[in-house]
């Protein structure tokens, strides 16, 4: 396998509405600060990859238009997923891996702000059995909540605890949409929102976006003094039918860690895509994560989640701490459709 | 291309109707449990499956990978989405062949579909307010002034359009899963239907289809396995994108660079550098059939301006030297999230010298093409009867 690592990454302030900006406006200045960081002029990139979703800016192909934020002349090698950007990650690193691209640019966006996000997401479920229902994400993840809670898998206090620990957390992240210095008992006294989830159990709506560079052995080496190699990925997609899985456990995080090799050594610091705090407990059991593994020192999606973009947040912030030397050895995580339906994981470490 | 070489062993495809009488995840099944039984597979002996789709909106399923993962048999494995445009069933076949060439998996399954009957795709590729300005119905009002501007350029006849039209419905009629088969179809039915959007008639236009593709894509053991079987397997020679800005004046959408330069990547990757002469068979993205002509040109296979010329003088029919849409092309079947993988499919199958009616006789090189957006997004790919 060929040497890849994230050597640059940049974000929005996210943010419950950024009205002022569309999705080119938002977008554009993180493009151009990734590359900047990254060293690099825009030509020098061989390969462009990104992830978005339509049903957010409530129009057929909006990626189209976006595209322009990064300015792809002349004509650029380029693909798009419908998918978290972290997925788009997982393209460009198999572009490179075939000797294809040196430099990468990914990029993602969400904009929740303009429609109504937990109606949005409904259209994410099987459309003749589950659509009629419009059951929402977070009534979803209720009920995952309630049978992990039921099987004795999580407890109320555990994900209290959780939601407070992101929140301070975020007090130190200057991106991060929610922070405070909130304590487990604080959550625990305020009332339910969709039973049993608090409303610190559940991410915010979020409006953001985020970009990181990638690149192959010595050019990463020439470019970034330390760069966050991935070792290790993989994704895996479980059932859509709620019932036929086991709610309280993430069999597919499982495999792709054992797949990305995240046990073969000690992590320092995971951030995991879990929007909801009871999901964060069940993929740090998943992933095999200890008491030594910062979990969330950005806050994670509990303090900013923009849709499309907070798994590859994730890889950024996991990036970035190796980048800097605060960490050696990393897991990020990024998860799409209902609770936890699809999840992927890699692996970060510096040299 | 990449270290490992790719070869297509199993090839599937829905028969395209304006209904497909079934779910959604009953049509991208269709298509691939073809594509394995043509692979002599079954659905254990693949390791991932990469699914595209044109907007989520044509049949109001956002992420629908979501949902077909089971149908797909991908629970436990990979599952990955792709989302180009109309480009976007080449590009899925692209990232498909990837995972192997790149070494990561040996055996793939690659889907794309579309299911236009679910909704209306005119209107939901008529774009409101801020987004585009208000001047178009559907896309084909949004290409009607490239091809008249082709029309001006060139000085080509104006019914050059008729002649391919007639072509690519007469070649559907020898295509089983062609969407329609006009067998009365004749130059003055054409020129006699509905002026839509001038110059492009009706039956210059493209169907409203529902239809899935499927390919089981293997590594260069897995090729070669299929062809000590007596199956022979298309190979894969290159394979690029190109995509362009939407908002730049500069860019030509009459002759695209990004088509150009993406045309003289997989041409360069292949080893092929007179395209006329060394490509036997043409499956080019022609929704409207005046991009015939233009793509010809874009594609390198004449000069500028001479494309129509081509197709006037019957180049591009099938008993013509550069052949062009032996299936029926997109002109008669659109379901637009697979007709590029329906492109690239049928290049492997004339290759593979599985295309039936519609095969061209020793064919051993075949072009795949697809484009989408604004004439902005391009994905290609040439395979080959020989190893690369």
């Amino acid at each position: 396998m060929r040497d890849i690592a994230i050597i640059s990454f940049a974000q929005t302030h996210h943010a419950r509405a950024i009205e002022q900006e569309n999705e080119v406006e938002m977008l554009q200045p993180v493009v151009v600060d990734a590359i900047a960081k990254a060293g690099i002029t825009k030509d020098r990139i061989d390969f462009v990859c990104s992830g978005s979703a339509d049903y957010l800016a409530g129009m057929a192909f909006s990626f189209v238009l976006t595209l322009d934020a990064v300015g792809p002349w002349p004509p650029i090698s380029e693909s798009h997923v419908d998918m978290d950007a972290a997925w788009a990650v997982y393209e460009a690193w198999v572009k490179m891996q075939m000797g294809k691209a040196d430099i990468a640019l990914i990029y993602g966006y969400g904009k929740s702000s303009p429609g109504n996000i937990r109606r949005a997401l409904t259209r994410q479920l099987d459309p003749y059995t589950l659509q009629p229902l419009w059951a929402d994400p977070v009534s979803l993840a209720a009920i995952q909540a309630r049978s992990a809670l039921d099987t004795g898998t999580v407890t109320t206090e555990a994900m209290a605890e959780v939601a407070a620990r992101s929140w301070r957390s975020a007090q130190d992240n200057p991106y991060a949409q929610l922070k405070g210095d909130l304590a487990a008992a604080d959550v625990l006294a305020t009332e339910p929102f969709v039973d049993p989830l608090r409303r610190h159990d559940c991410a915010p709506i979020t409006d953001g976006a985020a970009a990181v560079v990638l690149a192959a052995g010595d050019v990463a080496r020439e470019l970034c003094e330390r760069p966050a190699w991935i070792r290790g990925i993989d994704h895996r997609i479980e059932p859509h039918m709620l019932g036929v899985r086991d709610l309280t456990t993430s069999a597919s995080t499982a495999i792709a860690a054992a797949k990305a090799g995240v046990g073969d050594g000690p992590i320092d610091v995971a951030e995991l895509h879990a929007p909801f705090s009871h999901q964060e407990l069940i993929l740090a059991a998943a992933l095999g994560l200890g008491d030594d593994t910062a979990i969330n020192p950005s806050g994670g999606a509990l303090c900013a989640n923009p849709v499309m973009t907070a798994g590859l947040v994730r890889m950024g912030e996991v990036a970035q701490r190796v980048i800097d030397g605060t960490a050696d050895r990393g897991v990020a995580h990024a998860t799409s459709g209902a609770c936890l339906q699809q999840n992927l994981v890699c692996v970060l470490e510096g040299e | 291309m990449g270290a490992e070489r790719v070869a297509v062993v199993g090839i599937g495809q829905t028969k395209h109707d304006t209904i497909f009488d079934g779910s959604i995840a009953g049509l991208v099944r269709t298509a691939a449990e073809r594509a394995l039984a043509d692979a002599r597979m079954t659905w254990a002996d693949i390791d991932a499956v990469v699914i595209g789709k044109a907007p989520d909106f044509f049949e109001g399923v956002m992420m629908p990978e979501l949902y077909l993962a089971d149908a797909l048999g991908a629970v436990g494995k990979p599952m990955f989405r792709v989302h180009t445009a109309g480009s976007v069933g080449g590009s899925t076949a692209i990232v498909a062949q990837d995972l192997i060439a790149a070494g990561i998996h040996k055996k793939v399954l690659t889907v794309a579909f579309e299911k236009q009957s679910e909704s209306e795709a005119m209107w939901a590729l008529s774009l409101p307010i801020p987004f585009q300005p208000p001047m178009h119905a559907g896309a084909g009002g949004y290409f009607a002034p490239h091809i008249r501007a082709y029309m001006h350029r060139s000085k080509a006849p104006d019914h050059v359009g008729i002649l391919v039209a007639v072509k690519d419905r007469l070649n559907a009629c020898k295509n089983p899963y062609a969407h329609l088969h006009e067998h009365d179809i004749t130059f003055d039915s054409v020129k006699d239907s509905m002026m839509l959007w001038d110059p492009i008639r009706f039956s210059e236009t493209c169907p409203s289809s529902d239809g899935a593709c499927a390919m089981v894509l293997t590594d260069e053991a897995g090729g070669d396995a299929a062809a000590a079987d007596g199956r022979p397997p298309a190979w894969v020679h290159g394979t690029a994108f190109r995509s362009e800005p939407t908002m730049f004046a500069g860019r030509d959408q009459v002759n695209p660079q990004g088509g150009q330069d993406c045309a003289a990547d997989v041409y360069r990757q292949a080893g092929i550098s007179d395209p006329r002469r060394e490509i036997d068979v043409v499956e080019m993205y022609v929704p409207f059939s005046w991009f015939e002509p233009m793509w010809l040109e874009n594609l390198g296979f004449c000069a500028e301006g001479e494309g129509w010329q081509l197709v006037e003088a019957g180049v591009t029919q099938m008993d013509g030297d550069l052949p062009v849409n032996c299936s029926g092309g997109v002109l008669s079947s659109n379901p637009i999230g697979a007709s590029g993988m329906l492109r690239f499919a049928e290049a492997a199958m004339q290759v593979r010298g599985q295309a039936g009616e519609h095969q061209i006789d020793g064919a051993r090189t075949a072009l795949g093409h697809a484009y989408g957006g604004g004439s902005q997004f391009f994905a290609m790919w040439i395979v080959g009867a020989a190893k690369p």
